[in-house]
């Protein structure tokens, strides 16, 4: 097998775990952020294996718990230490969508960067494995759950890199309604502006929101058409194409920042997730029949994989 | 005791039928804040704005200024935060009626730090024109609305969703600039307000029997801070006042009566129990009721501390006391 063949097979059977584990876990947890699994599953195992460039993770497998807030004198754990240390050649992962931190935890066990028994500390009380992810979450550097703010600090970080002569990138994780928020435009103006082409954005597009489809709540209209005209390089690629990712991630952008618009299916790999149209946003069960259903299709899953 | 479940989702389209003028803006919570069948109900009236809290703001004035009035729901921490420059200079400074529904006060959400409103009445408090309320059981749910949609300018309320005790009797609403008086006595005043009443009745039911006469006080309104009914309490109490609240020591309720009692000159002691200027965590509200000291054990202990004695009261004693309907406050007050 050549390496081509090799990282992608590694994706592929990566993002399929993701999803397995993350469908159990919303199984026994009677609910939760299903579509998001099913969404992001191949740009995170993407992200983890081949696009990012980390080193290992400096944490302890299991999370330590809460240990207090930041502040003069007061210990602090960064989440961002499961990104392995800080080094000049070294990429960075912001992660912006903080709701998203269910599959960003099981991403970070099928890449062998937390181990399994961490999930069992998920939106536990006194736990750092929180439901909204902040900076002492596994994975998360930034306090990201009040949406559309952690593109501006990655910016901050991506300019000061580029000051101290670092040669990493930054990477971003981004959800699609984050670009409802003006901030991100204000964000994406300075990136431009800038020329910041150190910065790599991946986006969740699965136009989808809290209240339902993005179309019915508020239309954002193309943003690869908008983000281009802000002065970033955005290009539309189907969200489950890890190989179109690393086309983008290998592409000069030409002192632009890159925004690899990742077109999703919300219900990928899980097909019954179609009967909660049309809105996806968190998954509850509206009867025991249903969540027996939704059981089945786990058992079949798991069959699968 | 009564506990109702999402009594704003029916109570809203009931009282919303007859006020053509009210409109409801939302920024992509509609279903987390109770109006997802409020839309259903009244579609033309119903405008998502989108995860866009600042422009949401601006929409919201401009319908008021055209005679309108927005309802905005989203989590409280999504009013003051994010969008406060264009609350403050688009509707707080033009005076305008815009009403600003903020759910999930303090530490009442697993949601973390991003999610908790923990200072949110300090900086409404500091926003002139502003009308501030805290809501503390179904009753005050319901009857907010109408004591909001009275005052002529803007409105931020602290309000609570999904089940919720019923404190008290549905027929005394909330008034406006009035504390429920829930038990008398004059050995130490207890001002609690929002989810933080409830364990203050368990707490205070206990003292009772070991020989502690409390005078405990609701209180509803947080701004304008002019209720006679507090002044009085404070002035009866022998040992001095304790206030909790599911805030912020700085700025909130705590702030509000130390301020009352130096522009009263009354020299008692005054113990805030709140979130000590810290930042909070993701966690269950019990859990974190306990962490921060907002918990009926947390003020048995500041009453001992204000007291100067022990008063022999364990968790097993706070566990074992049922909160009954509070008692009217008609009544208390017409003593
Ligand atoms: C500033 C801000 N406003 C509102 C929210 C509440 N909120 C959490 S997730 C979310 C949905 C946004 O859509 P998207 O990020 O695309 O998530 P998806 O539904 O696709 O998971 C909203 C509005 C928030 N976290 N931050």
């Amino acid at each position: 097998m050549n390496a081509e063949i090799e990282w992608t097979e590694q994706v592929k059977k990566v993002a399929a775990n993701i999803r397995l584990r993350g469908f159990r876990y919303v199984m026994q947890n009677n609910g939760g952020y299903l579509s998001q699994i099913c969404s992001s599953a191949e740009m995170l195992a993407y992200l983890y294996c081949r696009g990012m460039n980390l080193g290992p993770s400096t944490a302890p497998m299991i999370p330590e718990p809460f240990k207090g807030v930041p502040g003069e004198g007061r210990p602090y754990v960064s989440g961002a230490d499961y990104n392995g240390p800080k080094g000049p050649t070294l990429d960075r992962f912001i992660f912006s969508p903080a709701h998203y931190a269910l599959p960003l935890y099981v991403a970070l066990i099928e890449v062998g960067r937390m181990a399994p028994e961490g999930l069992a500390e998920f939106n536990q009380d006194g736990s750092t494995v929180e439901l909204i992810s902040a900076e002492h979450s596994p994975g998360a550097e930034v306090t990201s759950g009040s949406l559309a703010q952690a593109l501006s600090v990655a910016g901050g970080i991506a300019l000061a890199r580029r000051m101290k002569g670092d040669t990493g990138n930054v990477w971003v994780m981004m959800s699609d309604g984050e670009f409802q928020e003006g901030q991100t435009w204000e964000a994406v103006q300075a990136l431009a502006n800038y020329k910041l082409d150190n910065i790599k954005v991946i986006v969740d597009v699965n136009e989808q929101q809290c209240d339902g489809p993005m179309e019915s709540v508020m239309a954002i209209g193309s943003l690869e058409d908008k983000l281009n005209a802000f002065g970033a390089y955005a290009v539309d690629v189907d969200g489950h194409d890890i190989e179109a990712f690393d086309r983008l991630a290998q592409t000069d952008t030409k002192g632009k920042p890159l925004f690899i618009l990742a077109r999703t299916n919300p219900t990928k790999g899980v097909e019954i997730m179609e009967t909660k149209r049309p809105t996806l946003h968190y998954l509850r069960f509206s009867s025991a029949d249903e969540k027996a259903s939704f059981q089945k299709a786990y058992d079949a899953m798991a069959q699968e994989v | 005791m009564e506990i109702v479940s999402r009594p704003h989702v029916n109570n809203f389209i009931e009282w919303s039928k007859d006020k053509p003028e009210v409109v409801v803006l939302t920024a992509d919570l509609s279903n987390s804040c109770e109006v997802g069948r409020w839309r259903d109900t009244y579609p033309d009236r119903f405008f998502p704005m989108g995860m866009a809290e600042q422009n949401m703001m601006g929409m919201a004035a401009g319908m008021a200024k055209e005679g309108f009035t927005p309802f905005i729901h989203t989590f409280a921490v999504f009013i003051y935060r994010r969008p406060y420059d264009q609350l403050a200079m688009s509707i707080a400074y033009p005076n305008l009626k815009v009403r600003l529904m903020g759910f999930l006060p303090g530490i009442v959400t697993p949601g973390g730090v991003t999610h908790q409103a923990i200072e949110d009445v300090a900086i409404m408090r500091a926003t002139p024109n502003m009308t501030i309320f805290d809501t503390g059981d179904a009753t005050e749910v319901e009857s907010v609305l109408d004591v909001a949609q009275a005052v002529d300018g803007p409105v931020y309320v602290r309000f609570l969703r999904g089940d919720m005790p019923r404190l008290f009797p549905k027929n005394e609403p909330m008034v406006f600039n009035r504390a429920r008086v829930l038990s008398d006595g004059d050995d130490l005043t207890i001002l609690t307000s929002s989810v933080v009443t409830e364990e203050a009745l368990r707490a205070v039911s206990v003292l009772k029997t070991r020989g502690t006469s409390v005078n405990h006080l609701h209180v509803s309104t947080l701004k304008p801070f002019t209720d006679p009914t507090v002044l009085e309490a404070i002035k009866r109490s022998k040992n001095g006042v304790i206030t909790m609240e599911n805030h912020s020591i700085i700025g909130g309720l705590g702030s509000a009566v130390a301020e009352l009692m130096a522009e009263h000159a009354i020299g008692k002691p005054l113990i805030r129990l709140g979130l000590k200027d810290m930042y909070a965590h993701g966690a269950s509200k019990n859990y974190l009721m306990k962490e921060y000291g907002l918990d009926a054990i947390s003020l048995v202990k500041g009453v001992e501390e204000l007291l100067n004695k022990s008063l022999n009261i364990n968790e097993a004693d706070l566990e074992n006391v049922r909160i009954e309907d509070a008692n009217s406050s008609a009544k208390v007050e017409a003593l």
